[in-house]
């Protein structure tokens, strides 16, 4: 008879979807709200955003305990940077930590799927995008999680990013005004909540620009 | 059985593994579905008192909602056993924090943290404790419920339920909980989740216990039967016209 029992996992997968996307003086990072296992809705409010630096956020999804943790350590990193350096960590600076804590676990990763966005040294907006273990990329906008396959298309056929082959190289940086890309990530959520059933019940969006960090809400589907 | 017997091969190789054989690979007496409300003053839980040895009901009075410390409520589903190491874990620390004696005591915000901390190393540790737990209590009239399982997840929500719970207890306190619930129809909302429990989970038994808490400290109440019904006539003579069966 074959084994007939409980049987566990270390990894669980609990969703979600995160966007970001960089302007030339604004940096805009959404992700919804929602935290599934399985087929099931664990809540409809669970925040996948956080600010590890004042020019600095990440949206995170995936296994939510190693998301936690994951952003634990970093807060930690972080408070020690500040103590030695008497300053807040830039966000290309905050890229390269992420990168090196993802990949000290390459052999049991954490299992999180990370965009960082924030503003650069000179006030440009700024996008990096990972993988599980560590290997990253500065980008001008970028969607991770379980709604990426749908949202990330789109992205590319609305913002029309210029070829990273190109010489000399190009700026990233998306051309549109802070609103205009405010409302585009309403319209990436509002889509991939149709489809994507990890994806739902609320929208958070953070903007950071020279005046400082604001937060907006918008309802997403519940069902 | 071949997975511990491998597992002493190693230590032999490993001395610094001899521990490793005291892993829980799968788990044997479990407690089923654990529900927790906040309502008007404080947390309200609810549990069954059975718990199974494999299918086998084994054991039909075991407490599952025990108090932590002067403002918390614990509430346990998986694994009795790991429920009750996490709970002299749970005395150790109360009493490590009261022998500061300096007028401090951990609310449930701390107690929830810390269990996150526990559960989540010991998943790293491939030694996991086999619970789904439910966190409640009250402080400083700040109402707290939350929820880790057996890998570390955890989350704050008005309602939370474990197991079967999730499936069929969530959906009726979605449509029917609101922030004022008196004490009386918070007990019937969470009857009416458990007696939906005792139809349809199998390994849930009409014991029932129900525990509070507020500001005035922790209560638990004396296990009692729900009234069921079984008259229906679909339960009556339910394999007529199933060809080959009794």
């Amino acid at each position: 008879m074959t084994k007939q029992q409980a049987n566990w996992s270390p990894y669980d997968n609990n969703g979600g979807s995160c966007v970001a996307i960089a302007g030339a003086d604004y940096c805009v990072i959404a992700a919804d709200t929602r935290m599934s296992t399985g087929y099931n809705i664990l809540t409809r409010d669970y925040s996948k955003i956080c600010k590890l630096a004042d020019k600095c956020v990440m949206a995170s999804s995936g296994f939510q305990a190693d998301v936690r943790a994951l952003q634990k350590v970093l807060a930690a990193r972080h408070l020690i940077y500040q103590h030695q350096h008497n300053k807040q960590m830039s966000c290309p600076a905050m890229g390269q930590l992420l990168s090196n804590t993802l990949y000290y676990k390459r052999f049991f990763p954490y299992y999180s799927f990370n965009v960082l966005g924030g503003l650069d040294n000179e006030g440009k907006g700024c996008v990096f995008t990972y993988d599980a273990v560590g290997s990253y990329e500065r980008v001008g906008y970028s969607s991770q999680g379980s709604g990426s396959t749908l949202i990330m298309p789109f992205l590319d056929n609305q913002l029309k990013s210029p070829s990273p082959l190109l010489l000399p190289a190009q700026d990233a940086v998306t051309p549109l005004s802070e609103s205009e890309a405010i409302d585009l990530v309403k319209t990436c959520f509002a889509s991939a909540t149709e489809r994507d059933i990890y994806t739902g019940d609320k929208l958070e969006i953070v903007i950071l620009n020279a005046d400082g960090i604001r937060r907006e809400y918008m309802e997403l589907r519940k069902d | 059985m071949n997975l511990v017997d491998s597992t002493q091969v190693n230590s032999t190789l490993l001395s610094s593994e001899t521990a490793s054989s005291e892993r829980t690979l799968y788990p044997y007496v479990t407690g089923t579905s654990v529900i927790g409300i906040k309502y008007k003053d404080g947390i309200l839980m609810a549990a069954d008192m059975g718990a199974s040895y494999g299918s086998t009901l084994r054991y039909k009075s075991v407490e599952r909602l025990k108090p932590v410390g002067k403002h918390s409520l614990l509430g346990a589903s998986g694994e009795i056993s790991d429920f009750q190491e996490i709970l002299r874990y749970l005395d150790e620390l109360i009493l490590y924090d009261n022998m500061w004696d300096d007028g401090n005591s951990l609310g449930p915000k701390e107690v929830h943290n810390y269990l996150t901390r526990v559960m989540y190393n010991r998943r790293n540790k491939f030694n996991p404790l086999w619970n789904s737990l439910i966190l409640g209590g009250i402080k400083n009239g700040q109402k707290y419920l939350g929820m880790v399982s057996m890998i570390g997840v955890h989350f704050e929500d008005n309602h939370v339920a474990t197991g079967f719970g999730n499936h069929l207890a969530r959906p009726i306190l979605r449509d029917e909980w609101n922030e004022n619930l008196s004490f009386e129809d918070g007990v019937k909302l969470l009857e009416k989740c458990m007696r939906v429990l005792l139809y349809r989970d199998r390994s849930a038994v009409n014991k029932i216990q129900i525990a509070k808490i507020t500001e005035e400290g922790f209560t638990t109440y004396p296990p009692y039967a729900l009234k069921t019904f079984w008259n229906f006539s679909a339960f009556e003579n339910p394999t007529v016209g199933a060809e080959g069966s009794w």
